[in-house]
């Protein structure tokens, strides 16, 4: 079933149907539809003019559903086998699973999760094999009503990951989720829900690509994450996106009672990319953020956090860096809310962003809401130029143009970089010396 | 051999060299004086392919062939080296592997050289670890511009007042070392006003620039 444009009651009732759905998500997606076509096109947004939802792809049933690599069709696993994730997969995650377009076409866990009762499905499965537990958390995080576009993603979600971490279960390796949107005119709704049980443990890794295209795509993912009390998540996410993509991130964090969040976020590519992940904070939860996001070549990438601070002594700590090149624009949006009797709660945030050349730009809009007298909140900014002493000085060591520019740009993320785990810190540093090869500057 | 014909140029519209004559064999060291503003630097940017420095007459010449079409990066590999006066920081690159990567020098045999080199230089143990000249004093990053050129042993070396900024003892470390360095084979252009790097290096060829001429 490949089903183009038009969005209907009857085209989301025929998804449900498709899919299976008990009843319950078939309601859901029909109010976020009446929610979509209620609601108008956020203000803040830039270049979403330019998709024309009736030429898209909205869904696209993929014949494929495997447990190894060799029963998924060459075509489809190439992809894969060129990112490496098998290779990966075998050396350092607890568990995989990975979508093609709408669907997930590979997910495999290690027999011990299972053991331990911990539950990675594609997001289709667990609403059908664990009904109460998705229908407690899904859409409960990162509600349908945020905005017109999550919305939408509601009444077409498709594809996407369930992780379920018991309570007072450490799970060691990373468990990972790989979108790939792998044709033009595709959009992709991938719903993820991760719930860490009290006092548990889980490193999440979410990897985003696509290969280049000749029209567009376009990217409507929602993340939910339910930290328990006292529960510790490690949230990476990496999007490579190709320069064709419109990206549009809505991600959410609620952190319980002593729970707590780091979170890497990295995002390069598309076209046009809105990334702000939130979080709540209750009681003594903390959240510490490193996001990296680079804008090269007429690309305008929005970045930012917005947090919450609900409880007494909440901590937040964000470090956000942005870099951008040959007329890009990286814009950073924070929103820090301290409410009123969140006495004792702490946040600081800093951006700085790198400009590379003249026609290049950075915005940086904090936004601060702080209600409660005793709390302290810090928040700088810096920006700075690539300075024609410092490529002079590493070209005289031997160092190309672009290979200079690209070591600065490596070095100027390198606190943040260093966060993500090393597979993906290597590839992070293979494709920014590609990237700069020639096109910057 | 490495040598300046005639060279003039301009930086930011403003004539600063006018007609500079040099010449440097390897394994000489030639020491070039004169008052600020006088253009030595500029002679040291214009040699190493600095594109702010704009050549309007003369030429740079390498054993008989003119470098001027070359980037910086091209001079380099060639083998001609330049010490910075200032050198600027960079945030995230860690000296160890910026020196590796530009030596292209095998790790274990690169690590112990270097090792010896922070110990011979007086430089902090950590340097190594540290960032590119962020948070290094004026003195240390002299120094550190030094060991560079300690490791790579280019054909060419010019040091732009590498011991401004740096006490007494440690000019005539730094005297000794540059000395053990021509020895080694380098050619070295000594760019200085301090009376004692003067002193030490006294029984040298001295050239004397003035308003973007060597008068002596």
């Amino acid at each position: 079933m490949i089903t183009k444009g038009s969005i209907s009651r009857s085209f989301v009732e025929g998804l449900s149907r498709e899919k299976g759905e008990p009843e319950w998500m078939r309601r859901l997606r029909l109010q976020a539809l009446e929610l979509f076509e209620r609601l108008s096109d956020p203000l803040w947004l830039k270049g979403i003019d330019e998709i024309d939802l009736d030429e898209l792809v909205l869904y696209e049933k993929v014949d494929a559903r495997a447990t190894s690599w060799d029963e998924l069709p060459p075509e489809i696993r190439r992809f894969y086998e060129e990112l490496n994730l098998p290779e990966q997969e075998k050396k350092f995650l607890a568990g995989l699973a990975t979508s093609y377009d709408s669907e997930m076409v590979y997910y495999n866990a290690k027999k011990f999760l299972e053991e331990k009762g911990v539950v990675v499905l594609p997001m289709e499965e667990a609403v059908k094999r664990y009904p109460d537990l998705v229908r407690r958390y899904f859409g409960k995080v990162f509600p349908p009503a945020e905005h017109r576009y999550s919305a939408l993603h509601y009444a077409l979600w498709s594809g996407g990951v369930f992780v379920y971490v018991p309570p007072g279960v450490k799970v060691t390796f990373p468990v990972e989720a790989f979108f790939l949107v792998a044709n033009e005119m595709v959009a992709q709704f991938e719903h993820t829900l991760i719930v860490v049980g009290e006092n548990a443990f889980l490193h999440f890794i979410e990897g985003c690509s696509s290969p280049q295209f000749r029209k567009f795509a376009f990217h409507d993912g929602v993340v939910e994450a339910y930290v328990h009390r006292g529960g510790h998540l490690k949230f990476t996410t990496v999007q490579n996106w190709s320069r064709d993509l419109i990206n549009f991130n809505n991600k959410r964090a609620i952190v319980e009672e002593g729970g707590r969040v780091e979170w890497v976020e990295g995002s390069f590519g598309s076209r046009a990319s809105y990334v702000y992940p939130s979080f709540i904070l209750r009681d003594g939860a903390s959240v510490d953020v490193r996001a990296f996001t680079i804008a090269h070549g007429g690309e305008w990438k929005e970045g930012g956090v917005k947090l919450f601070h609900v409880g007494k002594d909440t901590r937040s700590h964000v470090v956000s860096k942005s870099v951008s090149s040959s007329d890009g624009v990286s814009v950073f949006r924070g929103l820090l809310r301290v409410n009123k009797g969140a006495t004792g709660s702490r946040s600081s945030m800093s951006c700085d962003s790198l400009l590379l050349d003249e026609e290049s730009k950075a915005f940086t809009y904090p936004h601060n809401q702080v209600e409660e007298p005793t709390a302290r909140v810090s928040y700088e900014a810096t920006t700075s130029f690539l300075r024609e002493d410092q490529l002079f000085y590493l070209r005289s060591r031997g160092l190309d143009e672009d290979s200079a520019k690209a070591l600065i740009v490596s070095g100027f993320l390198s606190d943040v970089i260093s966060y993500l785990p090393p597979e993906y810190a290597s590839v992070f540093r293979r494709v920014l010396e590609l990237d700069f090869r020639g096109s910057v500057g | 051999m490495l040598e300046v014909v005639d060279l003039h140029a301009r930086v930011e519209g403003k004539e600063v060299l006018k007609g500079v004559n040099l010449s440097l064999r390897e394994g000489d060291i030639v020491v070039l004086t004169g008052p600020n503003g006088s253009g030595k630097s500029t002679l040291a940017r214009a040699i190493a392919g600095d594109e702010r420095v704009e050549i309007t007459k003369g030429d740079v010449l390498l054993d008989g062939e003119s470098i001027l079409g070359l980037t910086p990066e091209e001079r380099f590999k060639k083998g001609v080296f330049l010490t910075f006066q200032a050198p600027p920081e960079f945030e995230g690159i860690p000296v160890g592997s910026f020196l590796l990567r530009i030596s292209g020098k095998g790790e274990r045999e690169a690590l112990e050289e270097l090792k010896e080199l922070v110990e011979k230089l007086g430089l902090p143990k950590n340097v190594l670890f540290r960032e590119l000249h962020r948070g290094l004093s004026g003195g240390e990053k002299k120094r550190l511009e030094l060991l560079q050129a300690l490791f790579l042993k280019p054909r060419f070396v010019i040091l732009d007042e590498i011991d401004s900024g740096v006490d007494i003892e440690s000019i005539e470390k730094i005297v000794e070392l540059v000395k053990e360095l021509a020895r080694d084979g380098s050619g070295i252009l000594y760019i200085t006003h301090n009376p004692r790097s003067l002193e030490l290096l006294g029984r040298y060829r001295v050239l004397r620039m003035e308003e973007g001429r060597i008068i002596g």
